[in-house]
């Protein structure tokens, strides 16, 4: 019998280390696997005693590629725990600061680590040989989500101006000012980035996907709301750890997150582009029909299309977000810390992050949950990988391969993330 | 003439974020120049292409955690001409080297499932543990101006311009008045490596050491003065223990204040 092995041992345009091997052997599946061999680093274990106004500073750690989205997570669940909530300018400047991180790693992905794959490239840096104008446009726009987080936050990577209860500071209204005439280029930039992914060529390939993202009765969601799904979920985040469990698989010994049902689910750009369509900014909303991008959509491969917009709106809510704030804000809110256990769940570029802490008396942490957008999308990754060979087998193995790590990277996995949580066995393929 | 052929770069990771290596793609001025100059040969977070060994310049990125990785890094420098560690994990540990204070089972036990499938070494420990390392770039994250200049500097064959001297003189050259002295913040830029510019008084908080200790730091004489800042032992232990704890100044100093 005709048999092939895809073996993958280093998945290229990701962040963080993985590996895919699948054995096929005729028209079967004998083995198939997604592995993660990033060396954990033990986040959840070490927070236990840290003051919890260094967590931000920590969580932040935890990935370069989305620091706000930990530091968010992390403030919110503190703040949940002090008994206030942050209203007004501060709450403003936080969705602000979240557009550039959406702006600067939906640019990254859409351009350096997914469009290579569509193109049939290597790499963006091969794009740029045969295309300049693309790659330049690609870079201006990553560098303009940049200059937000940069601004707000101090440094686009793992920024230093994040607090429980606000900011440390923030600078003058008119450096904000400067970066309109910028976001609006940005924003046509990414209105042509939505028409350009819409135009690709997608395998055929539909999933009934129960997708999970916040829900915010006024605004597309960001720093709060509720859990909802197309499955009928509607839940507070508190609630969160009744209704996604981590389950063990047993041929890597794994745990992966999985709904109540012990299914795998959704979380993303495309979850959130699905769940809150009608939130979305005017113009979003009118090139999504332009380009018969409606929900629901159930080809991942077409999460593409649900970042471009993202961008879009990224941009439009930056820009509405400068003009209308009210910048004689005191930077942060004053609070007595207060023990107990709190919880906050924000919307990274990835998907839901989730994090849950118990503080006691002096402010120390006494237990710390985080998790990571990439291990509750893992196992449907792996779900997806399997239909996607079941579909495709007769596909030429180097056709096949290169389609099966696309298939990874339309969750945009960060392994850097998952790592430190995901319940993996740890294999090195050498 | 045959045109010169351009020096090759790879990018390795180990234990880390990605976000140093990131840095190399947050350069958007000057990304496609650098491709002009370097044919980056092996650098899996941007590209599917990977070229074989010897490398003119390994950029490393990440600390050493696990037996395995023990081993990739003396392949990786039998590979590489020049070694370049970036930032605070390849260069003392990173903020995972908290686990070096600790036993590393506990660490498991609290994180893991299912303890005997994880495989890892007790410390994390920084890349100049195990090879030689011919640059050292501070910086939790590393700062990008610095690494263009010291890829610039080592394709030119010269030394790379990176001022050695503290946060706190930054601080003072750029006019900020003193976070300490005048508001009582714990600021830890007196001890820690310049490079970020005094980043975090400019935004009046206190620095935290992103950048470790700099040569000769006296970091005895600031604890000190922590303490009669109202600081208590615990206090100034995790003062010196974030994301450069396990660099030898910082180490002692939380060490000293631990017993």
């Amino acid at each position: 019998m005709k048999s092939k092995t895809i073996k993958v041992d280093y998945l290229a345009r990701v962040e963080g280390e993985g590996s895919l091997v699948v054995n096929i052997k005729g028209n079967k599946i004998k083995d198939l696997k997604f592995k993660i061999f990033e060396p954990p680093r033990f986040f959840e274990a070490f927070l236990v005693g840290r003051h919890f106004t260094e967590v931000p500073d920590i969580t932040a750690r935890i990935c370069g590629i989305c620091p706000i989205a930990y530091q968010m997570s992390s403030v919110h669940a503190m703040e949940s725990i002090a008994g206030i909530k942050i209203e007004g300018p501060i709450r403003d400047l936080r969705r602000l600061i979240y557009c550039g991180e959406w702006i600067e790693s939906h640019v990254l992905h859409i351009y350096f680590l997914h469009a290579p794959d569509f193109l049939g490239y290597e790499d963006a840096i091969q794009i740029a040989k045969d295309h300049p104008n693309i790659v330049k446009k690609a870079l201006e726009m990553k560098k303009i989500g940049n200059e937000i987080v940069n601004l707000l936050g101090g440094r686009e990577i793992h920024p230093i101006n994040v607090r429980v209860g606000g900011f440390y500071s923030i600078p003058p209204k008119s450096e904000f000012l400067l970066l309109i005439e910028r976001l609006k280029w940005a924003r046509d930039a990414a209105v042509e980035t939505v028409r350009w992914a819409a135009s690709l060529p997608f395998p055929d390939f539909d999933v009934d996907y129960e997708f999970v993202a916040l829900s915010h009765p006024d605004e597309y969601p960001f720093n709060e709301g509720r859990l909802i799904s197309n499955k009928g979920l509607n839940i507070d985040i508190s609630d969160y750890e009744n209704n996604f469990f981590e389950e063990h698989v047993a041929y890597a010994n794994a745990l992966h997150s999985v709904n109540r049902k012990g299914e795998p689910y959704f979380v993303g750009p495309l979850a959130r582009f699905n769940l809150n369509f009608d939130k979305l900014s005017p113009l979003a909303k009118e090139l999504a029909h332009e380009v018969g991008f409606i929900p629901p959509v159930t080809n991942p491969f077409k999460s593409i299309i649900a970042r471009a917009i993202e961008t879009v709106y990224a941009c439009d809510e930056a820009i509405r977000l400068i003009e209308n704030i009210d910048w004689s804000t005191k930077p942060y809110v004053e609070f007595e810390m207060k023990e107990g256990v709190g919880y906050g769940c924000t919307e990274a570029p990835r998907g839901i992050l989730y994090h849950r802490y118990r503080v006691g008396k002096n402010g120390l942490v006494e237990s710390a949950k985080i998790v990571p957008p990439t291990s509750q999308n893992q196992k449907q990754i792996e779900k997806d990988l399997y239909e996607f060979v079941t579909k495709y087998i007769n596909l030429s193995k180097d056709e096949l391969q290169w389609k099966l790590e696309q298939v990874i990277r339309n969750y945009d996995p960060c392994i850097s993330c998952a790592t430190h949580f995901l319940k993996l066995e740890i294999i090195r393929e050498d | 003439m045959a045109k010169a052929k351009k020096p090759k770069l790879a990018v390795w990771k180990f234990a880390s974020c990605d976000g140093c290596q990131l840095s190399l793609l947050d350069c958007e001025d000057q990304l496609l120049q650098v491709t002009e100059i370097v044919e980056i040969a092996n650098f899996p977070e941007a590209s599917r292409e990977i070229q074989p060994g010897p490398y003119d310049i390994s950029l490393v990125e990440g600390s050493i955690t696990t037996p395995h990785d023990a081993e990739r890094i003396h392949k990786i420098r039998r590979q590489s001409k020049i070694l370049i560690t970036i930032g605070a994990c390849a260069t003392s540990g990173g903020i995972q080297a908290l686990r070096n204070f600790k036993d590393v089972r506990e660490f498991i036990n609290l994180v893991y499932a299912n303890p005997k499938f994880i495989s890892t070494l007790q410390n994390s420990t920084p890349i100049s543990h195990h090879v030689y390392v011919d640059y050292e770039l501070r910086g939790c994250p590393i700062n990008k101006y610095q690494l263009l200049e010291v890829l610039n500097a080592f394709i030119n064959n010269r030394k790379p311009n990176i001022p050695n001297n503290s946060v706190c003189i930054e601080c003072k050259r750029k006019g900020i008045t003193c976070v300490m002295v005048a508001e009582g913040k714990v600021c830890i830029g007196p001890v820690t490596h310049a490079g970020c510019n005094a980043l975090c008084p400019s935004y009046n908080r206190g620095c935290f050491g992103c950048y470790g200790p700099k040569e000769a730091a006296n970091t005895s004489s600031l604890a000190k003065q922590f303490m009669e800042m109202g600081l208590d032992n615990y206090g100034i232990v995790r003062v010196f223990r974030g994301f450069n704890a396990f660099s030898d100044a910082f180490r002692k100093e939380s060490e000293a204040y631990e017993k």
